[in-house]
């Protein structure tokens, strides 16, 4: 029957299949589904961009329209991975303009984008509207310039957490006055001065305007000109907030928020006087999500404070310095906290107990809809993660982060094994773990064993033996990534199950117990892995022993073999 | 979100083993043995054995294994074992915690095979003192936290009337590591500030030696302005000392990242580090009587409102 489907039906319902999975899906049923949901495929998602090359993506998706890329393996954010590794966006950007492909939308991750990038990309692609850049580097202000110059139907700047060289220049400036179609503006990571009236008139001509972050060079008086021109806000980012209570200037912000009834969403005060909060009190009863976890000004009584107001909190991001009894604040104020991260505020007081296994448990009891943490913490328990787990059983995203990596439970001095079965056991949509403490293999057969919708695990320092990797190779069926540093995994675990690497996007090893050759062997044995391994060391003469361990690997399947713009110290065995 | 919440049927037995209440901190093994008794629970119990199945072996174990007081119940694995013989170059993997603990105290040195990262915003703490976790990369957070993370002092939380942005643009805390550790250092009765590096000292007393230095000149000269031109000592300046006692003309203070002001010297030079935001030399004469009490450890100067 299906032969008999006309495209126009199935391209009608392929129309409504949104998520990555599905059409992927879908595509595999049979060679006509295939070739009508590749021409039908408008948003094409690459989580590693070494897995296909760029023709080969556009071949095969001709009408994409937005595309999304991430580049550098996650633990680049903590430094593991050296500089130049690779992760260039050129020649995606060189591909699509010489394709003629109507690119509208380009999102990034750690990936490396330069201002000839950003030339290229503003010139390239008339209708473009969306550029997301998260965790990259190698541009400058200059790049930015190019866009706002060029993009005439901008609708979203969004640079998040990028290191942005500031060329002083005025690249705000390069918006034309015929841009209006601005509705999301975030440029909080960037450093340096930005034309403040230049700004202040596009955020009164642009009226669509829904998300703007600004950096810490916007002062306050000008942050209250620009809210007063825009009460349409619903995200708000203001890194440079009023420092006294008693000026003008406060006065001013205070009336203006007032009238900034829209806003659900705020973050920044990295700067701030925590006697000027106040001043966002009004707006806090509708706020979904607060990100202070760049604000160590606000000390914890003002920050209870706050929080005693935001009663329909979803999103909160904080640092540890709110405490465990701050925590028990959120846990009976905010009931319908979905996500919770709770960030390190002082790593050099030694014994800064600033959060601790009670505060979980309180947020655990009180906040039922958890479904996300991220949290740092001086000392966990077996019993707090058990009672964590029972309390909470949707969680989708488990990160818990010890500050001091192998501690045991802090009662029983215990492994924490069973405090993470537990997690394992009850969170049955669990998909990505990241686990921490003194751990041994127990934990590993209790998360192969129940998290069998787990999609990305991080490991450090955990684990006995071999005996622990092969648990979650063997028992995460649906894992994608893997991440482990410094645990005492070898050859044996590698090697174990090579195609199991196929099933997956990557696999990171550290400091961990895998030598050349077992690296080698796994190269040979699957061709179609590109396994990776990172030299930084002084021994670049000739290759090294097999039986040398590797310091870091990162292997990654791929259709392209291996990569053309690998650095020096990266060696593709 | 997915509807995973089931009820209490649903929960393994583990979860029960904790009572709703606070006490779970105080249960005991033998509450725990009983509990697990009923075919129900069998097959929600964790198990030895491969994710894959073959249970039959291994009930018989459990069931021995139970009898042990343990609140590992599957005490299959040593956590001191290494089958593979891998010794971790650091040794905190295979060494028991306290070893582990009294090694992290320590301003160690990373193992030099990691310091390997080029980046000058490496995460290495080989450069901060009493790092509690000298591991590159560890705690996973970004450089931009990092920074934060590090006490930089060069945000003025205090309460007084600052300008924004020029500033404190120069140390804005997001950027890379800093080498320096500059804090505002005003003078009762000279108007014009001066900064000072806390990271070129190592004590208190290096520090008061340095106030000295910064503002014995500008007194000076401002006595002189002020007394039309009659020079004090021929060197330019009366020594400014016992800063840090109470017993000179001027006294050292500082303000914490909590907006208090408190005396120097009462806490362990890296701690104040840390939580120091600004410092002020006063006028020993006009410091209100000091209080007896202690909060924190901390004597606080005053009250200001929060």
């Amino acid at each position: 029957m299906i032969n008999y489907f006309p495209e126009e039906v199935l391209w009608h319902v392929f129309s409504f299949l949104t998520s990555h999975p599905d059409r992927n899906a879908a595509s595999l049923v049979c060679k006509s589904w295939y070739n009508v949901e590749r021409f039908s495929r408008g948003k094409v998602f690459i989580g590693n961009c070494y897995a296909i090359s760029p023709e080969r993506m556009i071949s095969r998706f001709p009408r994409v329209r937005s595309l999304t890329l991430k580049g550098k393996p996650h633990f680049a954010d903590f430094n593991l991975i050296p500089q130049d590794w690779g992760g260039n966006v050129y020649p995606w950007i060189v591909a699509m303009a010489k394709g003629s492909t109507n690119l509208e939308e380009l999102r990034l991750k750690r990936m490396v984008v330069s201002d000839e990038s950003l030339e290229l990309l503003a010139k390239s692609f008339p209708n473009f509207k969306s550029l997301v850049l998260v965790s990259c580097e190698g541009f400058t202000t200059d790049g930015l310039a190019a866009i706002a110059s060029n993009c005439r139907f901008l609708r979203e700047l969004d640079l998040q957490e990028n290191e942005v060289e500031d060329r002083r220049g005025q690249w705000l400036s390069c918006f034309p006055d015929s841009c209006t179609s601005l509705s999301s503006l975030n440029f909080a990571c960037l450093k340096g001065e930005v034309n403040v009236a230049a700004l202040e008139r596009l955020v009164a001509r642009c009226r669509n305007l829904k998300s703007l972050r600004l950096n810490h060079a916007v002062p306050p008086d000008a942050l209250q000109k620009i809210l007063a021109q825009a009460p349409q806000l619903v995200d708000l980012g203001a890194d440079s907030f009023v420092h006294d209570p008693e000026s003008e200037t406060y006065n001013k912000l205070k009336n203006v928020m007032q009238k900034c009834s829209s806003i659900r969403s705020l973050s920044g005060f990295l700067d701030v006087n925590a006697r000027c909060l106040p001043s966002i009190y009004p707006i806090c009863i509708n706020l979904t999500s607060l990100n202070l976890s760049y604000a160590p000004g606000i000390y914890s009584k003002e920050l209870v404070k706050l929080i005693h107001k935001c009663k329909k909190l979803q999103r909160l991001w904080i640092l540890d310095t709110i405490g465990d009894k701050g925590l028990g604040v959120v846990a009976s104020t905010c009931k319908e906290l979905q996500e919770l991260r709770v960030f390190p505020s002082d790593l050099h007081v030694v014994g800064n107990v600033a959060v601790t296994e009670e505060g979980l448990v309180a947020i655990s009891a009180g906040c039922p809809n958890l479904n996300s943490l991220l949290y740092f913490c001086q000392q966990m328990t077996n019993a707090a993660l058990i009672t964590v787990a029972k309390n909470c059983p949707n969680f989708i995203r488990f990160r818990l982060c010890t500050l001091n990596p192998t501690i045991p439970d802090a009662v029983t001095m215990q492994p924490l094994d069973e405090g993470f079965g537990a997690i394992v056991q009850s969170c049955k949509g669990l998909k990505r773990l990241s686990v921490s403490g003194l751990l041994t293999d127990q934990v590993f057969l209790y998360i192969g064993m129940y998290a069998e919708q787990l999609e990305m695990l991080s490991i450090a320092f955990a684990g006995d033996s071999d005996k622990g990797m092969l648990y979650v190779l063997n028992g995460c069926k649906k894992l994608k990534k893997l991440e482990i540093r410094d645990s005492p995994f070898g050859n044996m675990a590698l090697l174990a199950d090579t195609g199991k690497y196929e099933t997956m996007r990557s696999l990171w090893m550290s400091s961990c117990g895998v030598t050349f050759g077992g690296c080698k062997t796994l190269a040979e044995k699957m061709p179609r892995l590109n396994v990776e391994i990172i030299n930084e060391g002084d021994e670049m003469e000739g290759r090294p022993d097999d039986r040398q361990k590797v310091e870091k690997m990162y292997l990654y399947r791929t259709l392209v073999g291996p990569r053309k713009d690998a650095p020096d110290f990266v060696w593709t065995l | 979100m997915e509807g995973y919440s089931r009820k209490d049927e649903g929960c393994p037995q583990l979860l029960d083993l904790i009572p709703k209440e606070k006490e779970w901190l105080t249960k005991s093994a033998e509450e725990k043995q009983t509990r697990n008794g009923s075919s129900e629970e069998k097959q929600l119990e964790l198990r030895l054995g491969p994710p894959n199945g073959d249970w039959t072996i291994k009930n018989k174990n459990i069931s021995r294994e139970k009898d042990h007081e343990s609140l590992l119940p599957f005490g299959y694995f040593s956590p001191w074992s290494s089958s593979s013989g891998y010794q971790v170059k650091s040794q905190k993997q295979t060494t028991p915690f306290l070893q582990a603990h009294g090694q992290l105290k320590e301003s160690s040195q990373p193992n030099p095979a990691k310091t390997a990262v080029p980046n000058s915003s490496s995460s290495s703490s080989a450069q901060k003192r009493t790092a509690p976790t000298p591991v590159v990369g560890w705690p996973p957070i970004r450089s931009f936290r990092k920074n934060l993370a590090n006490g930089s002092s060069s945000k003025p939380v205090s309460e007084s009337q600052n300008a924004v942005g020029s500033k404190i643009s120069s140390e804005k805390p997001i950027e890379n590591s800093p080498k320096n550790l500059l804090v505002k250092i005003n003078m009762d009765g000279v108007p014009i500030g001066r900064k000072v590096d806390l990271k070129e000292h190592d004590s208190y007393e290096k520090l008061s030696f340095a106030v000295d230095e910064l503002f014995r000149g500008l007194l000076a000269a401002q006595s002189n302005f002020s007394a039309g031109g009659i020079k004090n000592d021929e060197d330019g300046g009366k020594a400014i000392t016992g800063l840090l006692d109470g017993s000179g003309e001027y006294t050292l203070v500082y303000e914490d990242n909590e907006g208090d002001r408190l005396l120097i010297g009462d806490v362990p030079w890296h701690m104040f580090v840390s939580s120091v935001k600004r410092l002020r030399v006063l006028k020993s004469s006009e410091l209100p009587t000091l209080c007896r009490g202690r909060k924190h450890g901390k004597r606080s100067l005053d009250t200001s409102p929060k």
